[in-house]
């Protein structure tokens, strides 16, 4: 368990490069969430009788929940793929 | 409707508090540095700072409040969830990583890495406190909610209870105890739904309706057990067991009973109602703006989901736990888990809710007792189990508001902006104060708000950081000529906007001051969508406007 009389952390590695690498990376997978949030947002507003449509037994509206939902992880993992650590030598 | 109190549930409960105090107990043994007591150290494991995530962030609201949402409105509680997890997408892409690279105690800290502003400290510490209380009111009124129905105690009692057992928990190891007991609660939580929603398909669905199920109940002697489905598709009676999409499928092509309130408020109504009506978004007094020709309406469902995408990031309670562990991987790490973990009680949450519309134990009177009263038609073991995991949940979630809040108050108050210089033990045996003294507060007001509509305050706290916080940290983050006045007048701006159109909304009226709605002159009542663009516009104009005067642009 974590111990609370512990000493400070070590500062971590830190690397521009990949820093700057982390952040394009989320800010490109965020803007594609962002999309797909949006377009709810508007169907939910805007397109009742979409979302009521069938989609095999379910319906648009829990299809597309689902996907949000799944969609969330899936960009989470896809984030967690790509992107990089600092390795132990850079600046710290 | 009354429940006589569960034995078991109030023997379970009292074993998960003896069991959490002797762990925060057992932890606190030691003697306890700044870094231990305000974020464990950092030597929190990624994957149990995931699950503590959720344990932190499913509150009451969450269990409870969705579960029932579903139960009675059908797909409208979804939409929380779904905006509720989309926020944590935000939280790993833009957040997670720089706000532990620049922090180690408060979010405050990442917001002040480069300028060591007192004005930062001081602006970000009345924004934590903010928040902090608006959501605390909704937990402990939510405990005093719980227990009366649950053990058969007097809502004091409940808000009492949380609040001395929260307390001690925070006061003995801080971060350490707060992180195990959200991880237990998180993990219970997860496992209790699965479980429930098993048992939910074993059962699958049966017209369930009587003669007598369906007639009127007069308030309050007539209540009694609600759920019914009165047609199936293709006229079956019973399903038997379903996979989880027959199961959605199915309650999709049914008609169910529903319960309205008539005009004098005498009495509950039915209301027969098709599945695929109730499987889209609109059907509740909370979104029922969706499904109506009043742009206004429309909009503000749109802030409101607007608030929740950008307010989870934004939340001070929630980014203290950036701090517990070792470093941004281990950040990015716990979130993807917190993610998982989060993204899956929320697609059980709709089986959950949908089990109790179907499952003929609703109490039409109390949203938020549909999912004990769900677990009670499975047997009284899992009602007892399902109750104490409830206010464990609470324990889990005030624990790191009351957390944040002294961390706030010591940290960037006293150390940050009035500049104290204190010895490392001082600033524990400070938090522990403070903690104490938060804990005091937040009983006094779950007490005094017992009768308050406190489901609105959750959605205010998330619009309130999402307005106040969140532009800044972005900027901070992202944009190299953000200075610290633009950072101030941001967080200042958004606190400024949010809080007086929260309080003069149509809503607020209505159900706070008990004026008619229509007399409030603002068009919608969620700030989202106006508040945090301004906050944002704020923060670029007074940040170009001082960057001459100001050498304090971030340089990471």
């Amino acid at each position: 368990m974590a111990a609370l009389d512990a000493p400070p952390l070590p500062d971590e590695p830190r690397n521009p490069v990949v820093e700057a690498h982390n952040a394009r990376l989320g800010l490109w997978l965020l803007s594609v969430y962002v999309i797909a949030y949006g377009v709810f947002m508007g169907l939910c507003a805007f397109g009742q009788e979409t979302l009521a449509q069938p989609v095999g037994p379910l319906n648009v509206a829990l299809v597309y929940g689902f996907g949000l939902i799944a969609g969330a992880l899936l960009l989470a993992l896809l984030y967690l793929w790509f992107s990089k650590t600092p390795a132990a030598g850079d600046t710290k | 409707m009354t429940y006589p109190p569960s034995e078991l549930a109030i023997g379970l409960f009292l074993a998960f508090v003896a069991f959490t105090l002797g762990l925060s107990f057992y932890l606190g043994r030691k003697k306890q540095s700044s870094a231990g007591y305000f974020a464990a150290g950092g030597g929190v494991p990624w994957f149990v700072n995931g699950v503590a995530f959720a344990g932190d962030y499913l509150s009451a609201a969450s269990f409870l409040g969705i579960c029932g949402m579903i139960a009675f409105y059908g797909y409208d509680g979804f939409l929380y969830s779904i905006g509720y997890l989309a926020g944590w997408v935000v939280a790993l892409l833009v957040i997670a990583e720089p706000v532990k690279r620049l922090g180690k105690f408060t979010f405050a800290d990442a917001l002040d890495a480069t300028f060591q502003s007192r004005g930062i400290r001081l602006a970000a510490a009345i924004s934590t406190l903010v928040v902090s209380v608006f959501y605390l009111v909704p937990q402990m009124v939510g405990a005093g909610a719980l227990i009366q129905p649950l053990f058969g105690f007097p809502h004091w009692v409940g808000v009492v209870i949380v609040g001395v057992v929260v307390t001690i928990i925070v006061a003995t190891a801080g971060m350490a105890s707060t992180t195990w007991v959200q991880f237990i609660k998180g993990g219970l939580l997860v496992v209790f739904a699965l479980v429930l929603t098993i048992l939910i398909l074993q059962r699958g669905l049966t017209v369930n309706a009587s003669a007598e199920d369906l007639a009127p109940q007069a308030i309050p002697g007539g209540l009694r057990p609600s759920g019914h489905i009165i047609g199936l598709p293709n006229g079956e009676i019973s399903t038997g067991p379903l996979n989880p999409i027959s199961y959605l499928g199915t309650i999709r092509q049914s008609d169910v009973v529903q319960w309205k309130k008539n005009a004098d408020g005498t009495a509950y109504v039915p209301k027969y109602t098709n599945g695929s009506d109730l499987l889209r978004p609109g059907g509740s007094p909370t979104f029922a703006g969706l499904r109506s020709d009043s742009f206004a309406a429309k909009l503000n469902v749109i802030s409101l989901m607007l608030a929740l995408f950008c307010g989870t990031a934004s939340l001070p309670h929630i980014l203290i736990r950036y701090y517990t562990v070792k470093d941004a991987a281990a950040a990015r790490k716990s979130t993807v888990v917190g993610i998982a973990t989060i993204g899956g009680f929320y697609i059980l949450t709709l089986f959950l809710g949908l089990g109790a519309m179907t499952g003929g134990s609703l109490d039409v009177t109390k949203e938020n007792m549909a999912a004990p009263l769900l677990a009670r038609s499975f047997g009284p073991w899992l009602f007892a189990l399902v109750s104490a995991v409830a206010f464990t949940t609470v324990l889990g979630t005030v624990s790191g508001l009351i957390l944040a809040a002294s961390g706030a108050v010591v940290n960037d108050l006293l150390v940050g902006y009035m500049r104290w210089t204190l010895p490392d033990a001082r600033k524990v045996s400070l938090g522990k104060l403070t903690a104490i003294v938060v804990g005091a507060v937040a009983v006094g007001l779950g007490i005094v708000f017992e009768k308050f509509n406190v489901t609105m305050l959750v959605g205010w706290a998330f619009s309130v950081a999402a307005s106040a916080n969140l532009p800044a940290l972005v900027m901070v983050l992202f944009w190299k000529r953000t200075t610290a006045k633009g950072v101030i007048a941001s967080i200042l701006t958004g606190l400024a906007v949010s809080l007086p159109w929260i309080l003069l909304s149509g809503e607020t009226y209505e159900k706070v001051y008990g004026w008619p709605a229509s007399s409030s002159f603002i068009p919608f009542s969620q700030p989202g969508l106006v508040a945090i663009p301004i906050s944002f516009a704020v923060l670029v104009v007074v940040s170009l406007a001082t960057k001459k005067k100001n050498n304090d642009a971030p340089t990471s």
